[in-house]
C-alpha cells in the first residue's frame, strides 16, 4: 500500500505484471475512488467552462464525455481530465486526485454569472473494469443494452443493484468502462463485479499496472509528463486545445508557441542498451543535455524498457539514438513511434 | 516468508551462505517480495574489490529501484549472469537461482554483525 495523496491505495494486488497482462488478455478491476468529481452548474455552466477549458464541449451531448485540458493564464497545464455532460446545465470534471483542491479554488476564482461549483469527490466511488472481457462481465450486471454506450459515452442505470453512471472510457487503451457510485455503495459493487468476473479471467489491478498500462498508450500522467510548466502543444496534447474558441485561459501564450513552433516536444523512446529509464533522468546527445525523462518502465507487454521524455525540437526524430543516463551510466535508446503499444 | 535456518541476514535484507572463505550473497523472500517483480539487475565485475556495507547492486522492480550492499569485505568471485536475462529468478527463487554474487572473504569476524535466521525473523516482525 502507498499514500496517494491522502489515499491508502494497492501498488499491486499480486503482481503489477500479472496484473497488466490480465487488462490487456482478459479484464481487470482498479479501485480509482481516489479520481476527484467537481460539478459545475447553471444557467452560465457551459459558458464558463468554454472559457476555464481548452477543449471546446460547445457540442457536447448530454450522456458525452471530452478530454480536456485546463491551463493557467501562461497555458502552462493545470490539470487534464475528462469532462462529462450529465444534464443540460451541469457538468461533471473527473480531475486528478492530487489537484482536486487546486483546480476547485482556480476554477472558482475564474467564474462569472449564473453558475454553481461542487467538490463531490468524497460522494463519488470509482471502479475502471477494462479489458478485452469487460463487456462479457457487464452484460452479466445490468439490464442495458451496452452497444448503445459507443466510445466516450455514457448512461446512468444500474449494475449488480447499485445505481450508477456507467461511461466507456478508461486509462489504459483498452475497452473498458468506468462506473461511479455513491462511496456508500463501492465496496459491494466491487464484490459483485469481482464474483461475476471470475468466469472471465477478471483480476484485481493496482497503480502499478494502471501506470505500466497508460504508458505503453503515452497517455500523459500528470505530475510526471505535464505539469503547469507543460505546454499543450510541448507534450502533443493539440487535439485537446480548440483554436477557433473565441477565448479561453490560455490560448494567447499557446497560440505563441503554435506561431513559432515549441522549443521541446514529448517523444517516446525503447532502451537498446539494458536499464530502466525513470522520471528526473537525463536524455544526452554526443555528450550534450538535450532533455529528461518524465516516465519509464519495463513494458510487460512489449517485454521491453520503454520511456517518455522532453527533448530539444531539433533532435526529436524517429528512430534518433539518445542516450539515457542512468546511475552516471550512458545507456543507448532510440526515438520510437507513440503509442508503444 | 520463507527464512532458511543455514542463512546469515543482513539488516537490509541480503542473505549470505558461508561456504568455506566464500560467502554467496542473494536477497531475501521478503525482500523480493515487496521489490514485486524484479526486471533488471546491474551486477558487479568479477575481481572487483568492497568493503562491508558498500553499494554493489542495483535490483530494479516494475515500481522502484533498490540498492544491495556488501553484507562482508572482499573480493567478486563470480556474478550470476543469469540474472541478465532473467531477473525474475530473484523473485521466483531468492535463495537458490536467483543468487547474485560470489565473494571470497577473509575476516569471518564480519560476520558476527549480521542476523541469524531466529533474529532475522524477529526483525521482519518489526519491519
Amino acid at each position: 500500500m502507498i499514500d496517494f495523496g491522502g489515499w491508502e491505495m494497492p501498488v499491486h494486488y499480486t503482481s503489477i505484471i500479472k496484473e497488466h497482462k490480465a487488462v490487456r488478455n482478459t479484464a481487470g478491476l482498479f479501485d480509482v475512488s481516489h479520481m476527484g468529481e467537481l460539478k459545475v452548474s447553471g444557467k452560465d455552466a457551459l459558458g464558463n467552462l468554454q472559457n476555464i477549458l481548452t477543449n471546446n464541449i460547445k457540442d457536447l451531448s448530454i450522456g458525452q464525455a471530452a478530454y480536456t485540458l485546463m491551463c493557467n493564464f501562461e497555458g502552462g497545464i493545470k490539470d487534464d481530465f475528462l469532462v462529462y455532460r450529465i444534464e443540460d446545465q451541469e457538468y461533471l470534471l473527473i480531475v486528478n486526485a492530487a489537484n482536486i483542491r487546486k483546480d476547485f479554488n482556480w476554477i472558482k476564482d475564474n467564474l462569472s454569472g449564473e453558475v454553481t461549483l461542487k467538490n463531490l469527490s468524497a460522494e463519488y466511488g470509482l471502479l475502471a473494469l477494462q479489458g478485452p472481457n469487460s463487456e462479457k462481465i457487464m452484460k452479466k450486471l445490468t439490464e442495458i443494452d451496452l452497444s448503445k454506450i459507443k466510445y466516450f459515452r455514457f448512461v446512468s442505470d444500474k449494475v449488480a443493484e447499485t445505481e450508477s453512471i456507467i461511461s466507456r472510457t478508461g486509462y489504459t487503451g483498452e475497452s473498458g468502462f468506468e462506473l461511479y457510485c455513491d462511496a456508500n455503495d463501492l465496496v459491494s459493487l466491487w464484490d459483485e463485479i469481482m464474483k461475476v468476473g471470475e468466469d472471465f479471467d477478471l483480476k484485481p489491478a493496482g497503480l502499478g499496472a494502471r501506470n505500466t498500462l497508460r504508458l505503453e498508450k503515452k497517455l500523459c500522467l500528470y505530475g510526471n509528463d505535464i505539469d503547469e510548466t507543460t505546454n499543450p502543444l510541448q507534450a502533443g496534447l493539440n487535439f485537446a486545445v480548440d483554436f477557433s474558441k473565441d477565448n479561453f485561459i490560455g490560448k494567447e501564450k499557446i497560440m505563441d508557441v503554435k506561431k513559432n513552433g515549441p522549443d521541446k516536444k514529448l517523444i517516446g523512446f525503447k532502451l537498446i542498451d539494458r536499464g530502466i529509464p525513470r522520471h528526473g533522468y537525463n536524455i544526452r546527445k554526443n555528450g550534450k543535455k538535450i532533455g529528461e525523462v518524465t516516465s519509464g518502465s519495463f513494458s510487460p507487454s512489449l517485454n521491453e524498457n520503454i520511456g517518455l521524455g522532453y527533448i530539444d525540437i531539433e533532435e526529436v526524430k524517429l528512430g534518433n539514438e539518445i542516450n539515457i543516463i542512468i546511475r552516471k551510466r550512458k545507456v543507448k535508446a532510440k526515438i520510437v513511434q507513440t503509442p508503444f503499444l | 516468508m520463507k527464512v532458511p535456518t543455514d542463512l546469515y541476514y543482513a539488516e537490509n535484507h541480503e542473505w549470505v551462505k558461508v561456504e568455506g572463505n566464500t560467502a554467496v550473497v542473494g536477497i531475501s523472500d521478503f525482500a523480493q517480495d515487496e521489490l514485486g517483480d524484479v526486471v533488471f539487475v546491474e551486477l558487479p565485475e568479477s575481481g572487483d574489490e568492497f568493503e562491508q556495507s558498500e553499494q554493489i547492486i542495483v535490483i530494479e522492480s516494475v515500481k522502484t529501484v533498490s540498492d544491495v550492499y556488501m553484507p562482508v569485505s572482499g573480493k567478486i568471485i563470480e556474478v550470476n549472469e543469469n540474472l541478465l536475462d532473467n531477473p525474475e529468478l530473484i523473485n521466483e527463487d531468492p535463495y537458490n537461482g536467483g543468487w547474485l554474487i560470489k565473494i571470497d572473504f577473509d575476516d569471518k569476524d564480519e560476520l558476527d554483525e549480521l542476523m541469524g535466521s531466529e533474529e532475522y525473523e524477529d526483525y521482519l516482525e518489526n519491519e
